[in-house]
């Protein structure tokens, strides 16, 4: 019998499975299911939610809290599927001109997005000074054009993270010509750097109808389980956003998975070095766990083609996983790139299916048992073998790739694909799979980090900067413990200091993250 | 090894190789050339590519300019030129000196300034020079090979992104460069300029000529060198490993118009146990280990990324990153007695010598 008010449920929508785990408040897995993936994404969330529900005798009122982490925007921009349609503004002229908004974006999703991209006369110069008056007039010519395509608008000023008036006076003239229409401000997601932080703040302005689904989804999925609880969504840091912040800002789900299966990873076996590779139905993301964390990407991370300036895991991703189709290619063997997905138990050879996949390469290899009916792939052999060959030297190459030493590390195998995985692989010091493998992603969400920001500007005075940041990490931190994290264990996930140069004493926005696991009673 | 391959255009396909290379020989300056390049694939991608032009291929009275951006590269990442600066540039000269410009010439080949000029040339229908006036990136005026043979900046036009124009007549160089740094200052932090104005025939002797080509070959080389990105940098120019580490502190500080400070770095693998610090003024000026010089300006000092081989500019070093600490030898012009009193590690007040890196570490 669970004991109310203690129990975690984490739940990961994947492109093949919707996973689902209880934990209690030591973290110890109670329960944990398997679902395949919807296409309406919402019904495998109710379902899998439902199903783990029911292994635990009257869990649902012992539950405080819900942690979701999904691939949903990640996926409809990889797809260009179900994305506003965004006008967007550059507030900047007459510098900018030589790079206009969404250039060096891949053609079609551009076309998927944009409804229209100006540059009007305005911005800052790094003094907070204007660098010409900002073009009012231009900006509700601008809307008045778009206004019957806009289904969001993306306001990015120059130098808007040191003043970001004119971005919220361009908010106001949106709500007067457009009325309610969902409008992301730059300042707000991204910092210092033009082109990443207006490509951020485009896709987010893209992903906001995205957002609403999978918000709603969630809670009705709540409510029909019978669950009132505090609902979470993961992000990129491996931190939680309440479902307001994800209305707001959901670019910053992007990344959460491979953040959430490392962790997951990280708990299941207790390393906090290793290599991890989390093997899913339609990818397979290799990653670094540096002290028990996600070694971050030190370069621009790009998004479906787009350049933006986020904190990322390091990743190296290939587009193979447990659903991808398998075909002769001449003399040889052709990994996908595409995927049965979610299909997989319905399409593949040993689920009595016509497609061949690595799912069926990996049974046919007797790496993989108790997953459908081995003997349905024996007319495809010779096929399936060299899909297995060519598998372990796309894994192998891309190990290789992830690694900055030479040093052996252990490596951990997670994923419901992860049958995908050879025992053994050049510099790798031996292959872990934890019990559990198959649910990392879910148990990554259910153990992530309660976060509190701080984003205010100093001034450095007679005290000095190391005073000022040390204040703004104190305040980042109770924000944390009043969220819910635990006060021994809330740790500093990022500063970032913008100094505004346009005052004579030395004066900077400072942005502080602190982050820690969720207190237990 | 041919100082000038003919017929090399820049195009859509080489351009990152040349953003690329300029990473590598920017020794830490110059800005990440990724705005530059930015700006040159638009142009290039509205008017078609760049040919790029041997020295020897422009008459002795043809009129060259010289440009790039000057200030602060962390300004113009936000603040993006508006992209006619480089005509406004060209027409100003063209009025002074009652001529057309025959061709564009980068005055600095590493970070944006290696990349920008690529795309003014695009914009005018002009060539591109393979030469420039430092073979590397340095931070003041009068840091250009032509001051070293006495000629002057000067008429040296500044131009923003409203397309004011300034131009300067000064009485010598070191004046240049402090009134140009203050009209940058005023500007906002970054403008865009032409310096040195000349004829190719008095380019002759002071242009450090091939540097675009073989910025272009070494990005190209990196790009294929796949693994071993290391080895592919040393078959394009002598490097001299310094030695591999992990950035452990970080420290940068705004003053003067220039990002001054340091990096440690703690040595990994056959390092182990070794700790360098890195000093740059925009530039990375000295490698030290235990107080002594490993490497020293006017040698071309980088931070190779230990993965990709990417050069890593001085504003994007950052806490946990893996390096690689190499050094290019210094174009020849530097090292003479003049070359080393301009820019020299006494020029950056340090009190030591320059010894080159090919005699310190053989």
């Amino acid at each position: 019998m669970a004991e109310p008010g203690r129990l975690r449920v984490g739940i990961d929508v994947g492109g093949t499975n919707t996973d689902a785990v209880i934990v209690d408040d030591q973290a110890k897995l109670l329960a944990k299911v398997k679902h395949p993936t919807t296409s309406d994404v919402t019904t495998g969330i109710l379902s899998a939610l439902r199903l783990v529900l029911a292994q635990l005798d009257g869990a649902a009122a012992g539950i405080s809290h819900v942690m979701l982490g999904t691939t949903h925007a990640t996926n409809a921009i990889l797809e260009r599927r179900n994305l506003n349609r965004v006008a967007a503004i550059r507030l900047g002229g007459p510098a900018t001109h030589s790079v206009p908004p969404l250039a060096g974006w891949p053609a079609d999703l551009r076309a998927a997005i944009s409804c229209g991209a100006t540059i009007v006369d305005g911005g800052v110069e790094m003094t907070g000074e204007p660098i010409v008056p900002l073009d009012e007039d231009a900006v509700r010519r601008f809307l008045d054009e778009v206004a019957e395509q806009a289904e969001g608008v993306a306001i990015s000023g120059v130098f808007s993270p040191v003043l970001s008036d004119q971005e919220y006076r361009v908010e106001e003239l949106v709500r007067e010509v457009l009325g309610d229409v969902p409008v992301s401000l730059s300042h707000e997601i991204g910092s210092l750097g033009l082109l990443e932080r207006e490509n951020a703040c485009v896709l987010n302005a893209a992903l906001v109808a995205v957002a609403a689904r999978v918000t709603a989804g969630l809670g009705d999925a709540m409510t029909v389980n019978g669950i009132s609880a505090e609902a979470y969504i993961a992000q990129n840091d491996g931190t939680l956003m309440s479902l307001d912040y994800v209305r707001r800002y959901p670019i910053l789900t992007i990344g959460s998975g491979p953040t959430n299966s490392m962790r997951g990873a990280s708990y299941l076996t207790g390393a906090t070095d290793a290599l991890v590779v989390d093997v899913g139905g339609t990818s397979t993301d290799i990653g670094i766990l540096t002290a028990g964390f996600p070694r971050e990407s030190s370069t621009a991370v790009e998004i479906g083609g787009v350049r933006t300036n986020f904190r990322m895991p390091d990743l190296v991703s290939l587009a193979i996983g447990g659903g991808t189709i398998v075909g002769p290619a001449g003399d040889d063997v052709q990994l996908g790139p595409g995927s049965v997905g979610y299909r997989l138990t319905s399409e593949a050879l040993v689920f009595g299916g016509t497609v061949p996949t690595l799912t069926d390469a990996i049974v046919a290899a007797g790496r993989a048992h108790g997953i459908g009916d081995p003997s349905r792939t024996a007319a495809h052999e010779r096929l399936l073998r060299r899909a297995v060959a060519a598998s372990d030297a796309r894994i192998e190459e891309g190990v290789d790739r992830v690694k900055t030493s030479g040093r052996e590390l252990p490596l951990i195998a997670v994923g419901g694909g992860s049958g995908l995985i050879p025992d053994s692989l050049a510099g790798v010091a031996g292959v872990e799979r934890p019990e559990n493998y198959d649910v990392a992603n879910a148990i990554g969400a259910a153990i992530a980090s309660v976060s509190g920001e701080l984003d205010r500007v100093f001034a450095y005075g007679k005290d000095g900067r190391d005073e000022a940041i040390a204040e703004a990490v104190r305040l980042a931190r109770d924000e944390a413990i009043r969220a819910g994290a635990d006060p021994g264990h809330v740790e500093v996930v990022e500063i970032e200091e913008v100094p505004l140069a346009y005052l004579t004493d030395p004066v900077a926005r400072v942005r502080v993250k602190a982050a820690g696991p969720l207190k237990t009673h | 090894m041919t100082a000038v391959e003919v017929g090399t255009r820049i195009d859509l396909d080489n351009l990152p190789a040349l953003s690329l290379g300029c990473t590598v020989f920017a020794g830490g300056g110059g800005g990440d050339p990724r705005i530059g390049e930015l700006m040159a694939m638009e142009a290039i991608h509205r008017l078609g590519p760049v040919e790029v032009l041997p020295l020897e291929a422009l008459a002795d009275d043809d009129l060259i300019m010289p440009c790039g951006m000057i200030g602060a590269p962390t300004v113009m990442v936000e603040k993006i030129p508006n992209g006619a600066e480089g005509r406004v540039i060209r027409e100003t000269y063209e009025d002074r000196f009652g001529r057309h410009v025959a061709a564009v010439m980068p005055f600095e080949m590493g970070g944006i300034n290696g990349v920008l000029p690529v795309a003014w040339a695009a914009y005018a229908g002009l060539p591109l020079l393979d030469a420039d006036f430092m073979g590397r990136a340095f931070p003041e005026l009068q840091m250009l090979t032509p001051h070293l043979y006495g000629m002057s900046g000067s008429p040296a036009v500044i131009t923003d992104e409203r397309l004011q124009t300034i131009v300067f007549n000064t009485r010598d160089n070191i004046w240049l460069e402090r009134l140009v740094r203050n009209c940058v200052a005023t500007l906002g932090g970054s403008a865009c300029g032409g310096l040195y104005p000349m004829t190719a025939g008095a380019a002759r002797r002071p242009a450090i000529t091939g540097t675009v080509t073989r910025a272009i070959r070494m990005g190209e080389a990196i790009r294929r060198g796949g693994e071993d990105p290391l080895s592919a940098i040393g078959q394009v120019a002598p490097l001299t490993r310094l030695g591999q580490g992990k950035v452990v502190d970080i420290e940068r500080r705004t003053s003067g118009g220039f990002v001054r400070g340091s990096a440690l770095v703690e040595g990994l693998a056959a390092d182990k146990g070794r700790l360098f610090r890195l000093e740059f003024q925009n530039e990375n000026l000295v490698v030290l280990e235990d107080g002594e010089p490993l490497a020293t300006v006017p040698d071309i000092i980088t931070l190779l990324d230990l993965h990709t081989g990417h050069g890593i500019v001085t504003e994007g070093i950052r806490y946990g990153q893996r390096i690689e600490i190499v050094a290019f030898p210094s174009p020849e012009v530097w090292t003479s007695a003049e070359g080393l009193s301009a820019v020299g590690p006494r020029a950056f007040g340090y009190d030591f010598d320059y010894v080159g890196v090919g005699v310190r570490h053989g």
